[in-house]
């Protein structure tokens, strides 16, 4: 047996056209968004960077082999990896690809009459005949002109349509998806994401030097700061007394934008907004401010040391660290807003308000390792190469004495973390999303029908039929007959 | 905050639970009751559901038993509202309070549902649905009422969950219908429906009703997906960022995309369909479960894992 599979011979264009038509049929435009949903699932078991940075180093020091199998795949970004991007931005084409032509055609079919009254109405899904009356075109027309049906008149038939909301409803929907795609597209091209921590006092100027994490969309540059500044006058945090759950958090801050100077709050529900800039309040905090002093008097070093809250009464770590005094020092240090004792931890924090501050350290001298050239955490200190010189503890106004200097406690700021957010896209999104509803509401509950009417010399024919089997027909025919009739 | 309100809350909860207890054995009867012993073959041209089953007998108790969840259902209201009087906020900031609310949900839809389409035969099911949720949360999730962290408080909120939370009750009933549909559908396919489901309308119209549930609230899950992102961007500074809470809401409304798609454009009817709506109304139930006991992403406010 010898039998060759006949393949046509497909010229270039012929393949592109071929493979055009597949790529925006419906079905794989279905195939696609199934994908984009099954792609979505493992970013909501693994880890992300984008979400949660330490839980992913957590995991490749558990599973070093998996993590890197895991990160060959771009498993820890899963929404930005190539895969997942591939995926959206083909269902993107196909959706353009399969809903452009078809609005035109629906453009065309609007404005078109309806299609001609067929042979056979009793075939159809409702379907009355009666003795025939004169007028009864006349007036039928009148209903149809009354139910504002679109009407071919013949000239012993009537062919009405209605129900066109319910495709270009459709159509709308899936033209809002596209709205909504450029949107996200958009804002991820050319926004911009960062944070900044501001101590109470400090200001911030918006320039990529004053954030301490900063991402650029892939098409935004340095330039497209917007050039604000913010100082934080004061920042106040309410809790409730009984549960120390907070109740409310407050920035009060002085701005300055394009020259002028304002006075303006954030909120946790209400960032500050500089055109397509947003301001939002993240997190807050405490810095101690501190006065380390050399043997002889002369001051090391003095201001606010930033600290990390590490639970819901903002018991905070930090680190202090003075490589230019006499003596190299460095304080690894933690904060009680509201100092008690625990047996089984020592110092905590039993409210998250400024009630009875303290600070607790242990001093180390030696090597700080800040030449050394590995980027270091300001809120830890590696005290393997350091001499333990004792532990301390301050209240506000205190000093402590230690083998070569004193640190003394000036008072406690608090500082909040602000997250800086440039989205342009989306504006487009919300638009998508909001005509996405109106689209899907008219497409699932508009009813597309067709009514048609027949007079013979003895006979009036009426029949309908519905798309989708929506109901409500039968009511309308019954309307329709009684009117015919009446 | 105020604690008298708490108990009254609970109380009603208490309250509900003992009166859907009621409204299931109701039920029950009204369903153990209408069977009638199969009398020595008179095989006259009755139709087998007159011969075995007689509901007349138990109109009484079936009445009952829907009087009695409409009672359950507006007590468990009041403990709602209550619970939201004594937090100062709406209440749906733990998993407690979310689940007493699906339950709600599900019972509201169930009874909005009751008086369009003869559905008493699921009421069984729904009285103790409710009442299982209803004894999981006060045992198991009950935390105390407690006010709202800063990030919570937006109209926003209230918006997305009481919109999902409606949602989830019509997801679930959709899911209660199609798993109806197949376990008929596996009787009728080798030959008569037992006794007890002769009452249960036909497959077509199990078909429909769970198709015509979820249109209605498809639109809806647009809405409260929305409303979540609106949300989320004056909270955090980002309308959709792929938290596994978004991810799966997502993901829900992919699945039910693809439902109505399969339906309306490739005429997917019975149990193909019954069975991607039931895939669709699980992802929903993962989000809810998963995510809120396990996840770690931002929304995890069970108040589980503190
Ligand atoms: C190229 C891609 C697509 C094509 C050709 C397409 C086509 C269609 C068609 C023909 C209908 C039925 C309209 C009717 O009979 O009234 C429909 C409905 C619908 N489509 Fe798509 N679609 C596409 C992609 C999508 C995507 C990505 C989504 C995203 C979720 C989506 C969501 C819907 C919804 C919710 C309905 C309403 C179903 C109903 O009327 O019951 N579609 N689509």
């Amino acid at each position: 047996m010898n039998q060759k599979t006949e393949i046509p011979e497909l010229g270039f264009t012929a393949l592109i056209r071929f493979a055009w038509r597949q790529l925006t049929s419906m079905k794989t435009a279905l195939i696609l968004l199934m994908m984009m949903g099954l792609g979505a699932i493992p970013g909501s078991v693994i880890p992300q960077r984008s979400v949660n940075p330490i839980a992913v180093r957590d995991f490749f020091d558990a599973h070093p082999t998996l993590s890197a199998w895991y990160d060959r795949f771009s498993l820890f970004d899963v929404y930005s990896s190539p895969w997942f991007s591939a995926i959206y931005i083909l269902l993107f084409i196909s959706l353009i690809g399969c809903v452009l032509p078809r609005t035109i055609e629906h453009f065309h079919a609007m404005r078109a009459e309806p299609p001609i009254t067929p042979r056979n109405l009793n075939r159809m899904e409702q379907f009355a005949t009666w003795q025939s009356s004169e007028d009864s075109l006349e007036k039928a027309t009148i209903w149809f002109k009354k139910n504002r049906f679109r009407v071919r008149r013949e000239a012993d038939s009537i062919s009405a349509e209605k129900g066109y909301l319910r495709e270009t409803g459709n159509l709308f929907f899936h033209l809002s998806l596209i709205l909504i795609l450029i949107g996200v597209s958009f804002g991820s091209l050319f926004g911009l994401r960062g944070e900044a921590i501001v101590n109470t006092g400090e200001r911030f100027v918006n320039v990529p030097t004053s954030y301490d994490t900063l991402s650029l969309g892939k098409l935004t540059s340095d330039s497209d700061l917007s050039p604000f500044t913010i100082t934080l006058d004061k920042f106040l945090g309410v809790y409730d007394p009984k549960t120390n759950i907070p109740k409310d958090y407050t920035a009060y801050v002085s701005v300055t934008d394009g020259g002028v100077k304002k006075k303006e709050v954030i909120k946790v529900n209400s960032p500050l907004t500089f055109g397509s800039t947003r301001v939002y309040l993240q997190a807050n905090g405490y810095s101690p401010i501190v006065t380390v002093r050399n043997e002889d008097g002369s001051v090391a070093f003095q201001g606010p040391v930033t600290f990390l809250p590490q639970d819901g009464n903002l018991r905070s770590i930090g680190s202090i660290k003075v490589p230019d005094a006499q003596v190299p020092v460095g304080f690894v240090a933690s904060f009680l807003p509201t100092y008690a004792r625990s047996t089984d931890q020592g110092g905590v924090s039993i409210f998250p308000e400024l009630l009875d501050p303290k600070l607790l350290f242990s001093i180390w001298s030696g090597d700080l390792g800040l030449d050394s050239g590995i980027p270091q955490s300001v809120y830890r200190m590696d005290t393997t190469n350091m001499k333990n010189l004792g532990l301390g503890s301050l209240k506000i106004g205190e000093t402590f004495k230690y083998p070569g200097g004193s640190i003394t406690l000036e008072g406690v700021i608090p500082w909040v973390n602000l997250q800086i957010v440039e989205d342009r896209g989306k504006g487009f999104a919300l638009v998508g999303g909001i005509s996405a509803i109106l689209g899907l509401l008219a497409s699932l509950y508009g009813r597309r029908r067709r009514i048609w009417i027949r007079v013979t010399d003895s006979q009036v024919e009426v029949a309908a039929l519905s798309k989708n089997n929506a109901p409500g027909l039968e009511d309308e025919m019954k309307s329709l007959t009684e009117h015919l009739k009446g | 905050m105020n604690t008298t309100w708490a108990y009254i809350s609970n109380y009603c909860v208490y309250s509900a639970m003992a009166i859907f207890t009621f409204s299931f054995l109701a039920h029950a009867f009204e369903t153990a009751w209408a069977v009638r012993a199969p009398q020595n073959s008179d095989s006259s041209d009755e139709s087998l559901l007159a011969k075995t089953f007689d509901y007349k007998r138990t109109e009484r108790a079936a009445r009952i038993a829907t009087a009695l969840m409409i009672l359950g259902t507006a007590v468990l209201l009041a403990g709602i509202v209550f619970r939201g009087i004594s937090a100062g906020h709406a209440p749906w900031s733990n998993m407690y309070e979310f689940s007493i609310t699906g339950a709600f949900a599900f019972s509201i839809a169930y009874l909005a549902a009751l008086r369009k389409y003869d559905l008493r035969w699921l009421g069984l099911f729904i009285s103790f649905s409710v009442l299982l949720t209803l004894g999981t949360a006060i045992t198991l999730l009950y935390r105390n009422s407690s006010p709202l962290v800063p990030a919570l408080k937006s109209t926003w909120l209230v918006i997305h969950v009481t919109t999902a939370i409606i949602c989830g009750g019509i997801f679930l009933l959709a899911n209660v219908i199609a798993g109806a549909y197949l376990f008929l559908d596996r009787y009728e396919e080798v030959g008569a429906r037992p006794v007890w489901a002769l009452r249960i309308p036909s497959l077509e119209v199990l078909d429909q009703l769970s198709y015509r549930l979820i249109a209605f609230v498809f639109p809806l899950w647009t809405f409260s997906v929305i409303a979540g992102a609106i949300w989320a961007e004056s909270a955090w500074g980002r309308y959709w960022g792929w938290d596994p809470k978004e991810t799966w809401a997502f993901i829900t409304w992919v699945a039910y995309a693809v439902y109505l798609h399969a339906r309306v454009t490739v005429g997917w009817r019975g149990r193909r369909a019954a069975w991607l709506c039931i895939f669709a109304g699980s992802t929903f139930l993962f989000n809810y479960v998963y995510v809120n006991v396990w996840g770690t992403g931002k929304h995890t406010y069970s108040g589980l894992n503190k």
